[in-house]
């Protein structure tokens, strides 16, 4: 118990300092700092527009930022950018399904992409997501709300430390949020890390559950 | 965590790509009934006569194929940065060059490979002499694997731009200028009986200069399309 | 000596350094032009062949090889910019594409000029020509990449890529060219080739080149300096600068 304190008081697995980000004309991040450590969760909130989004993708390194540093587990992002997203999941607002493709095979070439896996794998994270009946269906024919759900099983199956997710629960039900609490409930107790945007604060009271206001 | 080897990544971005082909033979076609329509529009535009058609046949087929690969390279990246999937294969962690390239290498299988198959067919109603066929369908096999990594990089460049498909042939149409020279003249030297090893090792020497650099060029302007 | 450079990739730094440095470029350029156009124009003697048309020369070769020099001097600077993210560098490359352009439109109309009293036709498919109206084309697809973005960093680093692109299929392009024209029975010599020039009738060419590369570091001052302003229109030291003059 004391040793794990002491690693985990040596160096955070993710350091944002003070970040800065141009829009065009407007200044949209301001010197944004925050730390992330082992089974934590923070949540960025603030206003439309305020530039949550943005900060979720600077973190990502899909948005190049004007200054300021980001930093996983000691190393410069710039410096171990491939390493860094191996141990990464992200969820944009968009799903990232080809529609064309069974949610299965969407699922099937989008994890194998990044580690091999079986379908019965698949299959049961569809099963655990109560989506069983969609994995064979094209994903253009299915709900708003069963495609995100679709998403929600890549970023299970990635196996990813660190989870980036852009307004998770958008078009879920109170079932489809209850279940994904869970599922990040479950994430954080085996030392994973969260960073989210979202309209509606998930997991309140819990411990290691932080905010972050942008305004 | 084990990753998933070069060569599975390979293979998995050709197997998905080819199936969502073959879901979709409508836009496979499109591309190579342009290229019929365009050497159509010679004869209708010059001349019936086979033997004034003749004389510029190697430089019709040529620029028929120039601008049917362009038109295929609206697909080529499109649907997956609209779709969010590109974006991910950016944060996969895996060798991003690597990937467009073989997704290249599908599209040539899809687009380019069948305009080398139905060259002779169009080359023969421009009165080419089917001694011309060979040459006609070698230069364009090296041309259009050739044309296809240059529209990658053009492709990977304005993929985000808000209808590109104009500037995409602005800036791809010159840099594949000297594949033209080379690919049509050799067909014309061939048609006159002259030694055509010249321009088909310049080709071949193209190819393979393009595709050991356009991986890392197409990376690159994927990763700055992708941002927002 | 780097660490001058390193100096030199401030904003605030370089636009004090362009603006010195300007009036120094613009009007030493004015004097060699005028010098070379005096040397070229009343100076040198007709052409046994071409009489006083060969004169355009002393324009055109110049303007030819600025068309090209510039293009890589851009190449360079996106290369520059990207590699170590100097902005400074992007907003040099952004700089030189509408110079290199005009210098590419003047070798393209002086070599137009010069043939039509030569060979009586106002364009011919020439190698030097038909390299020249390529690079145009080059230059003008970058100028539009650019502009498509509204995002000036991602307009920066899309360029760059194309830049690089571009100058390394330069070399490519030229000998396609070449080869593309040796094919024909046409006179080995190109139409624009140098005329028999005596030596000492050289210097107006070497002249009016010099006088053309400062006249480009002069604009490319003027522009890099509306660069900075444009980019760094809210920072402070701008606003300070503006005060004091």
């Amino acid at each position: 118990m004391h040793a794990q304190a002491g690693q985990a008081a040596a160096e955070p697995q993710l350091d944002v300092r003070a970040v800065h980000l141009w829009r065009g004309e407007r200044h949209l991040l301001r010197g944004t700092s925050f730390v992330l450590e082992r089974g934590e969760l923070l949540q960025v909130v603030g206003p439309n527009g305020v530039g949550k989004t943005s900060l979720l993708r600077c973190v990502a390194g899909l948005l190049p930022t004007e200054s300021g540093d980001i930093v996983w587990r000691g190393r410069q992002l710039q410096d171990c950018r491939d390493d860094y997203h191996q141990e990464l999941a992200y969820l944009a607002h968009i799903n990232a399904l080809k529609p064309d493709l069974t949610a299965l095979e969407n699922l099937q070439y989008s994890v194998a992409l990044r580690r091999p896996v079986m379908q019965q794998e698949l299959r049961a994270t569809f099963a655990r997501l109560r989506i069983d009946q969609c994995a064979d269906l094209p994903a253009r024919a299915l709900s708003a709300g069963q495609k995100r759900r679709v998403a929600i099983g890549r970023i299970l199956l990635t196996r990813a430390s660190l989870w980036i997710l852009d307004e998770p629960i958008t078009n879920l039900d109170s079932a489809g949020i209850a279940l994904f609490e869970e599922c990040m409930a479950e994430h954080l107790r085996t030392g994973g890390m969260i960073l989210t945007a979202a309209h509606q604060l998930l997991l309140q009271g819990r411990p290691g559950v932080r905010t972050l206001e942008l305004h | 965590m084990q990753s998933s080897g070069l060569g599975v990544l390979v293979r998995l971005v050709i197997a998905r790509d080819l199936r969502l082909a073959v879901r979709h033979w409508d836009q496979v076609m499109q591309p190579l009934i342009f290229f019929a329509i365009i050497t159509t529009l010679f004869p209708l535009a010059i001349s019936p006569a086979l033997d004034e058609l003749r004389r510029i046949a190697p430089g019709v087929v040529w620029v028929a194929a120039m601008l049917a690969s362009l038109l295929a390279l609206e697909s080529l990246f499109r649907p997956d940065v609209e779709d969010g999937t590109m974006e991910q294969w950016v944060l996969s962690g895996q060798p991003l060059s690597l990937l467009l390239l073989a997704k290249v290498a599908t599209h040539w299988l899809l687009t380019g490979l069948p305009l080398v198959l139905m060259s002779p067919l169009v080359g023969t109603a421009l009165g080419m002499p089917q001694s011309a066929w060979p040459v006609l369908m070698a230069t364009l096999a090296l041309g259009t694997g050739s044309l296809s990594m240059l529209g990658g990089v053009g492709a990977a460049l304005t993929v985000s731009v808000r209808r590109g498909s104009v500037l995409l042939a602005l800036l791809v149409l010159p840099l594949e200028m000297p594949v033209l020279i080379f690919g049509a003249r050799a067909v014309d030297l061939a048609m006159h009986g002259e030694p055509v090893a010249g321009p088909l090792n310049l080709l071949a020497a193209a190819l393979l200069f393009f595709v050991s650099l356009g991986p890392f060029a197409m990376a690159a302007a994927m990763r700055v399309s992708v941002e927002t | 000596m780097w660490l001058w450079f390193h100096k030199l990739s401030s904003p605030p730094y370089a636009y004090r350094v362009a603006t010195l440095l300007r009036p120094w470029f613009f009007w030493s350029a004015m004097a060699l032009m005028l010098l070379a156009a005096y040397g070229g124009l009343v100076l040198a003697p007709p052409d046994y062949q071409q009489k006083d048309a060969f004169r355009i020369i002393y324009v055109h070769a110049p303007a030819a090889i600025m068309s090209l020099q510039v293009y890589v001097v851009m190449a360079i600077a996106a290369a520059v910019g990207i590699i170590w993210r100097i902005k400074l560098a992007h907003a040099v490359a952004a700089a030189c594409a509408p110079v290199g352009a005009a210098f590419t439109v003047v070798a393209l109309a002086t070599g137009s000029i010069y043939g039509k009293p030569m060979w009586g036709t106002w364009w011919e498919w020439d190698p030097r020509i038909t390299s020249e109206l390529i690079q145009l084309f080059l230059y003008l697809g970058y100028m539009a990449l650019r502009a498509s973005f509204d995002d000036t960093q991602r307009a920066d680093r899309a360029s760059a890529i194309l830049a690089i692109v571009g100058v390394v299929n330069v070399p490519i392009v030229k000998y396609s060219v070449v080869w593309w024209n040796s094919l024909h029975q046409a006179p080995t010599i190109s139409k624009l080739g140098k005329p028999a020039i005596v030596l000492s009738m050289a210097w107006p060419l070497y002249t009016m080149l010099l006088g053309f590369m400062l006249y480009f570091a002069a604009v490319l001052c003027d522009r890099v300096r509306s660069e900075i302003l444009r980019r760094e229109r809210n920072a402070t030291w701008l606003l300070e600068t503006v005060k004091t003059s």
